[in-house]
């Protein structure tokens, strides 16, 4: 067996299996090294270098610029999500659409939601960012012992509140 | 928390009533919400995490609801409780076994749970006996709407409710069906049964959920899209699948009733003997066991002993329900003897 990129014999050999379907990677040691799946000092496959050489594999030539991404708000990147499965936050779903729609597409067989919307979204947005914002200071000023400055931060809170 | 007091009832999945209760043991229908303003929850730092809890558990425990919902901080059980918890379908493994602030809120009907901080921020869960998928639905999707008036959903006009897992975005929701198929076990047909439901998207588990493997010829019915399909389609669709299903299970009762009535008579009463007399009996035992008294109870083969001391025996010979009603950790031998001691004590008077 022949290494895929060069015309040395290969050694190291990947299996992916995604929906039913396998492909199978071969690389000699040399080309295994030059996308750190061994380590000089190791005999064993780098786990972490090896998912992220079989998932650039699986997505092509996009990957490169999917592999760049990184989320503003959470700096979570694209490939950790493909690694552990979950996004990092909200925001995500828009930071790694285009990588994110061909996996729903995939997953649900639609990218699009039908059904429930939530009621009070568009009225309450303003006031519960405010909200927020007073419980996170209320978080703080407790955690930093500032009791006078935590009661009056509840009082703020309650008041507005009023609407819950 | 002294959550003793659940182990002398069995909460509204076990209660044995409802549509269908002869093989429907309940439905389950989950939604999965995240807030807005932060990250998920295993990205949000231990100090986000604790602003998540105190302020859902403040919106959770004002809700106005006709059965008041009871919040517990699952960081501060012991891990017999946490596993009492799972055992009564109030809590998943993965808030069990978690870290960080974390919780659930509950009723005492047990019918309606609010998990903070497990994989999205809120995992609201409604119980109902039997099949009843649209109770249960009108019931969480008035929940979801008085907990979204009082705090600020993750939403994303395109793709809807937004979760840490893409497989649960759009509508968030997970309706599961728990069914006890003895007949269509006996009559060796769930290959058959089953092949149909992959080709619709519908996923079968055991009675534990996720990686629970089925035991005593339990199963749960769950969907798996939630992106594209309104709760209200993805709801009559896995009530069609459940339709069939139940037609299938009824036959094969039938069946076995017209052709191998003494066979099934056997089974059903080796079954009750051995809870009787055992002198040690596993938990996987005692779940086949049960299945085969609850045919029995349900093909009119047994007649004194009822369906209610059945469903409550499922429950309180779970590891962790057996621990709280003997009044102490026990070990693998230990917790097999003692189950055995409870099951014939339980079923002395039963002929």
């Amino acid at each position: 067996m022949q290494c895929q990129f060069c015309a040395n014999p290969a050694t190291v050999h990947l299996t992916t299996i995604v929906d039913g379907q396998k492909t199978v990677q071969h690389l000699c040691e040399a080309c295994a090294r030059q996308h750190y799946l061994v380590e000089h000092h190791q005999a064993e496959l780098n786990i972490k270098a090896a998912v992220h050489f079989m998932l650039t594999q699986q997505l092509g030539p996009e990957a490169e610029e999917l592999s760049r991404l990184t989320c503003p708000e959470c700096s979570i990147k694209y490939m950790e999500f493909r690694a552990e499965g979950r996004l990092g936050c909200p925001r995500d779903y828009e930071a790694f659409r285009r990588g994110l729609e061909p996996l729903l597409k995939r997953v649900h067989r639609a990218v699009r939601h039908v059904g429930k919307r939530p009621p009070h979204y568009q009225q309450n947005r303003q006031r519960l960012a405010e909200l927020y914002e007073l419980h996170r200071r209320l978080c703080q000023a407790v955690e930093d012992e500032q009791y006078e400055l935590a009661a009056q931060l509840r009082d703020l809170i309650r008041a507005r509140e009023s609407f819950g | 928390m002294n959550l003793d007091a659940l182990t002398s009832t069995t909460g509204e999945w076990l209660r044995g009533t409802g549509p269908e209760s002869d093989i429907v043991i309940s439905t389950r229908i989950r939604l999965a919400r995240n807030l807005a303003s932060f990250p998920f929850t295993h990205r949000a730092t231990p100090q986000q995490r604790a602003e998540i809890e105190s302020l859902l558990r403040d919106r959770i425990t004002r809700l106005d609801l006709p059965h008041p919902l009871r919040y517990i901080s699952v960081t501060a059980l012991s891990p017999l409780d946490r596993q009492l918890l799972v055992e009564r379908q109030l809590i998943s493994r993965e808030l069990a076994n978690g870290d960080g602030p974390r919780g659930v809120a509950f009723d005492e009907r047990e019918a309606v749970s609010i998990m903070v901080n497990e994989e999205d921020q809120l995992r609201l869960q409604v119980m109902r006996s039997g099949l009843a998928l649209e109770q249960a639905w009108h019931e969480i999707d008035h929940l979801d709407d008085l907990l979204e008036a009082k705090v600020c959903y993750a939403w994303h006009e395109q793709y809807g409710y937004l979760t840490a897992c893409p497989t649960n975005v759009g509508t968030g929701l997970r309706a599961s069906v728990m069914l006890h198929l003895p007949a269509i076990g006996l009559t060796r047909q769930f290959e058959k049964v089953f092949r149909s439901l992959q080709k619709i998207n519908l996923v079968v588990r055991g009675l534990y959920g996720e990686g629970s493997r089925a035991s005593g010829d339990f199963f749960q019915i769950s969907n798996q899209i939630t992106l594209g399909r309104s709760e209200t389609t993805v709801l009559s669709e896995l009530q069609g699948v459940v339709a069939k299903i139940l037609s299938y299970e009824r036959n094969a009762r039938a069946a076995l009733m017209a052709e191998k009535r003494m066979e099934l008579q056997d089974r059903v009463s080796r079954a009750l003997g051995a809870l009787q007399h055992a002198t040690m009996m596993t938990s996987d035992e005692t779940m086949e066991l049960l299945s085969s008294v609850r045919l029995g109870i349900n093909m009119g083969l047994l007649d004194d002993i009822s369906m209610d001391a059945v469903n409550e025996l499922f429950i309180h010979t779970q590891p962790s329900h057996l621990q709280k009603l003997v009044g102490g950790p026990l070990d693998g031998e230990e917790r097999n003897a003692a189950r055995a001691r409870y099951l014939r004590t339980r079923l002395r008077h039963t002929a």
